[in-house]
């Protein structure tokens, strides 16, 4: 059987700081999957060590069943708002037809047709009134709803989003989560890092459960379960505890 | 009038205008890449690391491009790794490596050149352009428009989103290489108008005032080239006629057009942004008073 995500022996580290220890799991193809655990916990390492933004220093990935590599072209990321220049000259129309780049190669332009078809990943959004706004006029959510777009517009296999949900307002949020729950109707994989636990049940399939190392991986019904939630929160938890006695 | 018949006349002043308004044109593509890429301060770098490979070609008798290229490449090299291998921060390598490399070709020219020979070179000497000069810089400027046309779109990418780029397999930090490249290339092309001192402001200013205009960057190109164009050609007419250093003409000619654009662009000039503002709270005024 081929796993949209098998990850051995995966351990990263900066600068000598360990990040992420000894991190193994498999994930079926065609599931919405929660990055889960506290801050800190190398959510965003694990996301970005998966499609090797940042080096690892041990482990095998595979994606599909093929080395990351071959699958690159076929996996749309996501960033968070945070690192990006919203003040780069750039229109709306035009950052969703970068999702299109991967799939020309390097001397072929996009032509009629692939704009035709970046507009209408916009309309999947809700968000074609914007085509011509410079992205960094719109608000926080209408950036991520134009950033999906963009990921859809590369007609990926497999979509890595980075706390898509930070800041942003309820009709997005709503807007993204039907979309991701359609990729994930349509066969395609979702990997979505995450902080928000209040939602975390009722938006995933299933969830990867980290602290450094991997606390519990499977389905969102046996992951959110307080003893083994307990088990990744810990430390935050007794803290709070100590407090109270305190006060 | 006269700048036109003295332009018909002499050949050296035909040298002179193609020469700066080529440098002005490739400079202002160059810089709109090196602004949104926040790498001004590298820019100033690459352009003052060139001087001791200009020496170091004197010395061997071959054309300073060769030598130019080679510490200009070094010097970006060197830059990247003191800041990725250690806590100092990039603009504080920047400061280390770019000076070490100018106080290296201060000295090597004072070895075996009289200093009017560095004064040329630091500061730009456009009317003494020879015609292989003028080729030079032509076929710099061809690769340098033939490179960024090839390479828009991976350009665009790796400029904006660059872990996307990085994501989807592009080797970002080969075009970054590729891209200290073209800008060592367009600062030997620069060297005979405005000199390594004042190369930086034609590789910043005019992109920077096209950055205020549009939000396009294709646009953003087209504008800063012609910026660039504009400069070098009033500039040079300007130094002519009050008998001022041609590269310094130049560099506040585009100043000027920086100013305008700060003041009166329509989005984000001061001006109409500061009368935005008031209408703005006069509005919230006016509701304020009927409520």
């Amino acid at each position: 059987m081929t796993y949209a995500m098998s990850v051995q022996n995966l351990f990263v580290s900066y600068h000598g700081n360990e990040a992420l220890h000894d991190i193994n799991f498999t994930i079926e193809k065609g599931k919405l999957v929660g990055i889960i655990g506290p801050n800190g916990a190398g959510k965003s390492t694990l996301l970005k060590s998966l499609l090797e933004l940042i080096p690892k220093d041990q482990g095998v990935i595979e994606i599909f069943g093929k080395s990351l590599n071959e699958m690159r072209k076929k996996i749309a990321y996501v960033p968070q708002r945070s690192d990006m220049d919203w003040t780069f000259p750039i229109s709306v129309i035009d950052t969703v037809l970068l999702g299109t780049y991967p799939s020309l190669g390097v001397f072929r332009r996009p032509k009629k047709k692939h704009r035709e078809w970046a507009y209408h990943c916009l309309e999947k959004v809700g968000m074609e009134k914007f085509s011509q706004r410079q992205i960094g006029e719109l608000s926080g959510g209408q950036q991520q709803r134009v950033f999906l777009a963009r990921a859809l517009a590369q007609k990926a296999d497999l979509f890595c989003l980075d706390e898509p949900f930070v800041g942003i307002d309820i009709t997005s949020e709503e807007t993204i989560v039907r979309i991701l729950k359609e990729l994930r109707d349509e066969g395609k994989s979702v990997f979505v890092v995450h902080h928000d636990l209040s939602k975390a049940s009722t938006y995933f399939d299933e969830l990867i459960l980290l602290n450094k190392e991997l606390i519990e991986v499977g389905p969102v019904r046996e992951v959110f379960r307080p003893e083994i939630m307990m088990k990744a929160y810990e430390s935050q938890l007794t803290f709070m505890k100590q407090n109270e006695v305190t006060v | 009038m006269e700048f036109i018949h003295a332009l018909l006349e002499y050949t050296f002043l035909q040298k002179a205008l193609l020469t700066s308004v080529m440098v002005g044109i490739i400079c202002g593509v160059i810089g709109c890449f090196i602004i949104l890429r926040g790498m001004a301060l590298m820019g100033d770098a690459i352009s003052h690391a060139v001087l001791p490979g200009v020496a170091i070609s004197y010395m061997l008798g071959i054309n300073f491009f060769f030598g130019a290229v080679l510490t200009g490449v070094l010097t970006a090299v060197g830059i990247g790794y003191v800041s990725q291998n250690s806590r100092i921060k990039n603009d504080a390598a920047i400061g280390i490596i770019f000076t070490a490399f100018f106080a290296i070709g201060i000295i090597l020219i004072s070895l075996v050149k009289s200093s009017t020979d560095l004064y040329h070179i630091l500061f730009g000497n456009v009317l003494a352009v020879r015609s292989s000069d003028m080729w030079i810089t032509l076929v710099i400027g061809i690769i340098i428009l033939t490179a960024v046309y090839a390479f828009y779109k991976e350009l665009l990418v790796s400029s904006f989103d660059p872990t996307m780029s990085a994501a989807y397999g592009l080797p970002n930090r080969l075009i970054h290489y590729f891209l200290m490249t073209l800008l060592t290339l367009v600062t030997v092309a620069s060297l005979q108008t405005v000199g390594v001192i004042l190369v930086v402001a034609m590789l910043i200013t005019p992109a920077a005032t096209a950055y205020l205009l549009t939000n396009r960057l294709s646009v953003m190109i087209f504008m800063s080239a012609s910026f660039g164009a504009l400069s070098a050609i009033f500039g040079l007419f300007l130094s002519l006629i009050y008998n001022v250093a041609s590269g310094a003409a130049i560099v506040l000619v585009s100043t000027f057009l920086f100013a305008l654009a700060f003041l009166f662009s329509p989005k984000q000039g001061v001006l109409f942004r500061t009368i935005r503002a008031r209408k703005v709270k006069s509005a919230l005024r006016d509701n304020s008073l009927k409520g």
